[in-house]
């Protein structure tokens, strides 16, 4: 192991000599894996607070705090992967115009400001009234967030009502940046064959879609099963229906892509079939396609189809949401890692086998998905996830959302 | 006659001591003696001339002859030597190419071809119908898709044509090494920045040929200013050769050529 890059554990055919390195490794994995979820989660809050899709009203908050979790993190895995992190911000002082990757501190920092402010103007009254009640320490926090404003007017919270709206409607075309973007970054790489495709940008997008409903799924029905409280099918109902055509929409593409590169059949081609039919065959064909897209495509489709009860909704949809979330981290692998192993030699492809201990290893990639989960923690004891345990909410009849 | 005889010996004898001493002594000066003291011949005309932080009037060109090439790896060597790459990692190493009767092609490089091409391959299961090498280096793009991806502008391009890496900068964020179409990056583990070969920039700025150039024992590899008439890349590029590029469809325009390239390279 070289410390940096991650050594192939073999080639098969000829590989250049210096594409025995898998330089974007795990981290690379999770980048776009957390950034996605990010933006799923979004769009989750975004169908109630600006579509107005009012079944979704219980987890509408949640979703922003969840991506807010998730977004914290998005960089983690990119600082662990650069070889000098202590010069990661030259990326925003000194950008360079013509790297995609430049546009990466900006697009990140001005969505985080938008999502932020989204938060704090949702739960500003539940913020004010639980600064009343608060003493010491999070008195001062809760006067923090809530901008110093105590003011509950009805003429105050009509312009909170404006504010969000926008920041909402301006949150969607952000997010689709945030993640379309991540997409471009490897849909721009005209070296590699695999990546360079202008539907990688889309299937980004929507395989993030998925994941985020997804995650919200797994999320609310875990936290609402821990807490005892019953799950509200009607919201489950109307993000399984989500989930089920935004899956439509990134299965499709994801196997429309590659079928496009097979019926063009360029010099191309034939060694991204090697690939996929060689090292990729496991991960792609039986994982990704067959059991983690396959199935849940079929449940998805009983699910959306016939009217089900409650009991079975229950244990499907985080069954089905467990399975989208490997579906879509499976896809990240065969995407990140997968373009990877095939060396521009065309004639050969690396083998690669992740170490549990290294830097970039599957210890340091574990850590930061947990991480994610233990600032949710933190920041329910700071916002009220919920409707019943939120003081503003059950103190008023006027909702303040 | 048997004393004659032994005396031309000893002469002889005598004759080579003092010479293989008076080697050892002016070889010994040359590592005392300062370098800047020493007149080294200029090897690419008019540099010594050149003032300011770009070459002017000069657009240099790399062309490597495969027809010449007898994979020795001298060149890898000078490389390894003059930059102290880390093991593993290549600024320029050489291929081999078999192609059998039925236009198979076979290549490989065992350690870059560091340790040169010295046993033939034995795993050809059909008669060999030719055989070539084919060293690599940084094609020196006038389109570098390296410098078009770096996010903070730690790989540039010089006015005079060079791509280089600035080890200050550079974050190691490895865009460079997946944009690269010819796979002449790495990620040097010493320095922990992007590394790749710079076709000698220091030497040629003090008017001498790349360090691969220079050892190559066939001139398989040739360096000059394609402005120059003289020169000889200038009449290689000029004059009916077949010269090509490695991928001209990545649209890059490299100013690394070959000649004498096969379809079969990649």
């Amino acid at each position: 192991m070289h410390g940096l890059a991650e050594t192939a554990t073999g080639a098969i055919g000829y590989a250049f000599p210096n594409d025995l390195h898998v330089h974007w490794s795990l981290m690379i994995v999770l980048y776009p894996y957390i950034t996605g979820i990010v933006a799923g989660a979004f769009i989750v809050s975004s169908l109630y607070h600006v579509f107005h899709v009012k079944a979704l009203k219980p987890i509408a908050r949640f979703s922003l705090v969840f991506a807010l979790a998730f977004l914290a993190c998005a960089t983690l895995p990119l600082l662990n992967h650069l070889g000098h992190p202590e010069r990661a911000f030259n990326m925003m002082l000194t950008p360079s115009p013509t790297s995609a990757m430049a546009g990466f501190g900006y697009i990140y920092s001005a969505y985080a400001i938008v999502l932020i402010l989204e938060i704090l103007f949702i739960y500003r009254p539940t913020l004010v009234v639980l600064k009343d009640q608060a003493t010491g320490f999070m008195r001062t926090v809760y006067n923090v967030l809530s901008i110093g404003s105590d003011n509950l007017s009805s003429r105050s919270l009509h312009l909170d009502h404006k504010i969000i709206s926008f920041l909402a409607g301006l949150g969607i075309p952000m997010a689709c940046v945030l993640h379309g973007y991540v997409g471009f970054i490897f849909g721009g790489v005209k070296a590699n064959p695999m990546w360079a495709t202008p539907l990688m940008p889309v299937i980004f997008l929507l395989s993030a879609c998925v994941s985020g409903i997804a995650g919200i799924i797994v999320a609310y029905m875990f936290i609402m099963k821990i807490k005892g409280r019953p799950v509200d099918l009607e919201c489950i109902r109307t993000c399984i229906k989500y989930l089920w055509g935004f899956f439509i929409l990134d299965f499709t593409f994801e196997m429309l892509e590659l079928f496009s590169h097979a019926y063009m059949a360029t010099h191309h081609w034939h060694a991204l079939h090697e690939l996929y039919w060689g090292p990729l065959y496991i991960s792609f064909w039986v994982l990704q396609v067959g059991i983690f897209s396959v199935i849940p495509f079929f449940i998805l489709t009983f699910m959306n189809l016939f009217r089900i009860g409650d009991g079975l909704v229950k244990f499907l949809a985080p069954v089905v949401s467990l399975m989208i979330l490997f579906q879509v981290l499976l896809m990240r692998w065969n995407v990140v890692i997968g373009g990877q192993l095939m060396s521009k030699s065309e004639r050969g492809s690396v083998i690669f086998q992740p170490q549990w201990l290294e830097k970039e290893g599957i210890l340091p990639a574990i850590i930061i998905m947990v991480l994610p989960l233990v600032i949710l923690y933190i920041l329910s004891k700071v916002f009220p996830f919920w409707q019943e345990d939120d003081p503003y909410v059950s103190g008023s009849a006027a909702s303040g959302e | 006659m048997m004393d004659a005889i032994q005396s031309e010996i000893s002469r002889d004898r005598r004759a080579f001591i003092k010479k293989v001493l008076g080697g050892t002594i002016a070889g010994s000066l040359l590592l005392v003696i300062p370098a800047g003291a020493m007149d080294v011949p200029e090897q690419i005309p008019g540099m010594r001339e050149q003032e300011g932080p770009f070459i002017k009037g000069k657009k240099f060109v790399f062309i490597v002859d495969i027809t010449r090439c007898i994979g020795c790896g001298s060149c890898c060597v000078a490389d390894k030597n003059e930059y102290q790459v880390p093991d593993g990692n290549y600024r320029t190493w050489v291929e081999r190419y078999v192609i059998d009767d039925h236009d198979n092609v076979y290549v490989d490089s065992p350690n870059g071809g560091l340790d040169g091409y010295q046993k033939p391959r034995t795993d050809i299961p059909h008669p060999v119908r030719d055989t070539f090498f084919v060293p690599k280096l940084c094609n020196m793009c006038e389109k570098p898709s390296c410098v078009q991806v770096c996010p903070v502008g730690a790989t540039y391009q010089t006015k005079d044509g060079f791509v280089l890496i600035d080890q200050k900068r550079c974050v190691a964020c490895s865009y460079c090494v997946q944009a690269c179409p010819y796979s002449v990056r790495f990620i040097n583990p010493k320095t922990k920045t992007a590394d790749k070969c710079t076709w000698c920039y220091h030497r040629v700025r003090k008017g001498l040929l790349p360090a691969c150039v220079n050892v190559c024992p066939v001139q398989a590899r040739k360096f000059g200013d394609v402005n120059d008439r003289n020169s000889e890349v200038y009449k290689i590029l000029h004059q009916p050769h077949v010269v090509s590029v490695l991928k001209p469809g990545m649209g890059n325009k490299p100013s690394l050529h070959y000649v004498g390239l096969r379809r079969e390279v990649v």
